[in-house]
């Protein structure tokens, strides 16, 4: 089965193979540095549980579950 | 000749706007957080060797096509062409800020990379060779301290220099599979005459939206190009994926080498950012935490008990107590214990506001009748009463653009976006929600940071039910009314209680809306988390001049102009004569043609023969909220057996005499207050509105204001009227707050049940 980052708990990292979705959603994800290869590390859920931070490229970035379960990683 | 035009472009939050102040020693508002300027800026450098015209784009990750601010960047960058542009870039951030810049490269005009926030880089002993950078980037790069203002001259001159020189258009996407496509689209583009080829060629064949529509037979061809090579590439046509690629794999093997680590940093490894990080936005200390730190920014700005210390130490409450009753020591000590900064400030200027009016009365005296109340009441009444809220609602903006500079409001939409979520707004809407705390006007302009254009729309709606600093006056001074007329409650708890009712009022509206008219997906929520910072003097200060230039010149404009033309309505009668009895004036007229409306809110025909007042006071709301208080102030004078009254502190004095003559009752009040939070906002604040959501939806717009204030105030006033009693106030803000709480979770658990899940679903 495909891993997403979604799926990845506070703590892990993991490097990002493939980019779902289209339009709006995958191009920003693109711009802020989520591309093929990249590392990311899941460091936090937001109080509520949604949404999650994590950094990637030296600085932090935050998106929800469901942005985030676009992006499958190994 | 004209001025050289120097655009600065980069990423939200790269310090782009202090720049442009350092660069132009202008006012533009800054804060940390991306996405603050939303509109393009200009002034005037004269930092260079020739003054320039320097132009605040708004901040962008990418040319992409998706977001109002994108779009206006780029249409800027290719319309207009400046004759340079300098992409300031976070060097703390130095890759992702580097994907804009490889973007700027492929337009071909003169560039200058201003690598900022160097001295934070230094401080972890890392260290960039600009040097190399240059050379690999092939443009100049300046190392410079936006907010020290460190080689801004430097930044200037090299900007300068390159507009006069030429720069040819240059792709790091050189390499790629894509290239021969882009070389193709690129020289259809040259024989077609078309500016900047280069840049159009390499979005056409990213399946950029609005180049394909412009350029429907080029992007034709680049399909078909790339149809054949498809087979070659491992993204397999997705070109997209592999331009954005190709890009961020070119930052990492060219242009990170230049930046020297001092030693690695451990994956997790905790910096002071993320130790204070670990902490605000902590699982279970989070939203508490939030609600503190609110809670404090209220207390500082209003209390009367500051720190509670007169209620924790009683003796030293005495103290303050006897204290309170020189006039002058009242400035700093009351009869509950010490003043906050925010109340000592205000007791300041209005000790100050009243002796202006007395002296004024004594230089007068002798005067006429009519002249002496037009100066005293009508003219001077009104705007000091406006200008005795000044330092409380300065104190509270410094508050916010304190918390906004240190990072912690992105923190907060990242611990708040799951709640928003359920009202159908991203966590990215909470701040301009938040900024309506302050001012309605620069929050409505900031919701050009949400993509969605109706949730844009909804979230302008809402923005004046978060009580603005011009509405603070209204709370004030009717909370204190009631404590000093009724010798109950605690004002600050009544304050409180209603800001919380305008946020319930605005959040039960959104839900309406995003169910209803406004329907559509959750917008997306991909945002950057700057690092904290600690807020720069400077900036700070400029954000409060700001503040204090705007309030005073509509003190001194339009709320002027409105407390005469209300003195006039006042004082004469359709005879144009000048009558005894205000109850015959031609704005008594008015109200009480009106009044019969307002009796189910509590402040209608029940009031009698001075009910129309506060009808009248609604009314001059709509001019500026300032007025409604200052209209007090104005009218109380008329009152019977108050002539020769001068305003008071605060307007309390005013709304007690406006009690006792009206008979007016706790939840009348309230809901008087209710429906000014809730209703059609500011002249200023419509125009912009109108500005912001369209022709078509203004209407409706205006629409929502006047059914939503209605319908609040209708239902505050049964719900008071039903409690009634001594301690009313608190139960209905209770149970006011219970029903929103009980719909809430109502919709949450609705919400996980199905409904919201299928919103989802179209977007896999």
């Amino acid at each position: 089965m495909k891993k997403l980052l979604s799926d990845l708990k506070v703590g892990d990292s993991g490097k990002v193979v493939k980019v779902n979705g289209e339009g709006a959603i995958r191009r920003r994800l693109f711009d802020m540095g989520i591309t093929p290869g990249v590392e990311i590390y899941f460091r936090k859920k937001a109080p509520l549980g949604d949404p999650i931070e994590i950094t990637l490229r030296g600085y932090e970035l935050t998106l929800r579950k469901i942005e985030a379960s676009f992006v499958e990683i190994e | 000749m004209a001025n050289l035009k120097i655009a600065l472009a980069g990423n939200p939050n790269s310090g782009k706007t202090t720049l442009f102040n350092a660069l132009t020693g202008s006012t533009a508002h800054v804060g940390n957080w991306p996405g603050v300027t939303v509109d393009k800026k200009e002034g005037v450098c004269k930092k260079g060797k020739t003054p320039v015209d320097i132009i605040d784009l708004p901040g962008i990750y990418s040319l992409s096509p998706y977001t109002p601010e994108e779009v206006i960047a780029r249409n800027y960058l290719l319309d207009e062409r400046p004759d340079c542009i300098i992409n300031i870039v976070d060097a703390t951030n130095f890759e992702r800020n580097l994907y804009l810049t490889t973007q700027l490269l492929e337009v071909d005009i003169p560039l200058v990379v201003a690598l900022n926030m160097t001295d934070i880089l230094e401080k972890d002993g890392d260290d960039i060779d600009e040097k190399a950078l240059e050379d690999k980037i092939g443009v100049p790069v300046v190392e410079i301290s936006a907010l020290r203002e460190k080689n801004i001259g430097l930044l200037i001159n090299r900007a300068i220099e390159s507009a006069e020189k030429k720069r040819e258009a240059t792709s790091v996407l050189k390499n790629t599979s894509v290239y021969g496509a882009i070389e193709n689209a690129e020289i259809a583009f040259k024989l077609r005459e078309v500016v900047s080829p280069l840049f159009h060629a390499v979005k056409l064949v990213e399946k950029d939206g609005i180049e394909v529509k412009n350029h429907p037979h080029e992007a034709q061809a680049a399909e078909e190009f790339m149809q054949k090579n498809a087979k070659d590439s491992p993204f397999g046509g997705d070109t997209e994926a592999e331009i954005a690629d190709a890009r961020y794999k070119y930052i990492t093997t060219h242009f990170s080498p230049t930046l020297k680590r001092a030693r690695k940093k451990k994956q997790g490894e905790l910096t002071k950012s993320d130790k204070a990080d670990r902490v605000l936005t902590h699982r279970v200390a989070g939203l508490p935490i939030f609600l503190l730190i609110l809670f404090t920014v209220f207390h500082v700005t209003f209390s009367e008990n500051f720190l509670y210390l007169g209620s924790i130490i009683p003796s030293f409450g005495e103290w303050c107590a006897s204290e309170s009753e020189n006039v002058f020591k009242a400035i700093f000590f009351s009869a509950d214990g010490l003043n906050s900064p925010g109340a000592i400030l205000f007791y300041l200027m209005d000790t100050i506001t009243v002796t202006i009016g007395e002296g004024l009365a004594s230089v007068m005296d002798g005067a006429s009748e009519w002249a002496l109340q037009l100066v005293v009441d009508g003219v001077w009444g009104g705007v000091s009463a406006v200008l005795s809220f000044m330092p409380q609602i300065l104190v509270l903006f410094l508050c916010f653009s304190i918390l906004e500079d240190t990072g912690y409001m992105a923190r907060v939409a990242f611990i708040l976006d799951r709640l928003l979520r359920r009202f159908g707004v991203s966590g990215r809407a909470f701040m301009p929600m938040i900024m309506g705390f302050g001012c309605s006007i620069p929050a409505m302009a900031n919701t050009r940071t949400l993509a969605d254009e109706k949730e844009r729309t909804a979230t302008i709606r809402v923005i004046p039910f978060f009580s603005c600093g011009a509405k603070l006056p209204i709370l004030t001074a009717i909370s204190g009314g009631i404590v000093m007329s009724f010798g109950m409650g605690n004002a600050e708890v009544i304050t409180y209680s209603m800001y919380l009712l305008g946020m319930i009022a605005a959040v039960l509206s959104l839900l309406i809306m995003r169910n209803t008219s406004m329907r559509g997906e959750t917008p997306p929520f991909i945002m950057e988390l700057p690092i904290y910072r600690r807020p720069g003097f400077r900036n700070l200060m400029l954000h409060l001049w700001e503040k204090l230039k705007h309030y005073v010149e509509k003190a001194f404009t339009i709320i002027l102009v409105s407390c005469i033309v209300i003195w006039f309505l006042s004082s004469f009668g359709w005879d144009w004569k000048m009558v005894d009895d205000m109850s015959q004036s031609i704005l008594a007229s008015l109200g009480k043609l009106l009044q019969p409306i307002f009796t189910p809110l509590g402040f209608g025909s029940q009031l009698g023969k001075w009910g129309w007042i506060f009808v009248v006071a609604a009314i001059t709301g709509l001019i500026a909220k300032e007025n409604v208080i200052a209209t007090f102030a104005s009218l109380a004078a008329c009152l019977p057996g108050l002539a020769g009254f001068e305003g008071t502190e605060e307007g309390i004095q005013e709304v007690v005499f406006m009690i006792s003559a009206t008979g007016i009752t706790i939840p009348g009040l309230i809901s008087f207050i209710a429906f000014n939070m809730t209703t059609v906002p500011c002249f200023a604040a419509v125009a912009t509105a109108r500005g912001e959501v369209g022709q078509g939806k203004f209407k409706w717009t205006l629409i929502f204001w006047l059914v939503s204030s209605y319908l609040v105030g209708t239902i505050v006033y049964a719900f008071g009227s039903a409690f009634g009693g001594a301690t009313w106030a608190i139960i209905a803000s209770v149970c006011l707050l219970a029903v929103a709480v009980l719909l809430t979770i109502g919709i949450v658990w609705y919400g996980k049940k199905g409904s919201l899940k299928g919103m989802f679903k179209g977007r896999k």
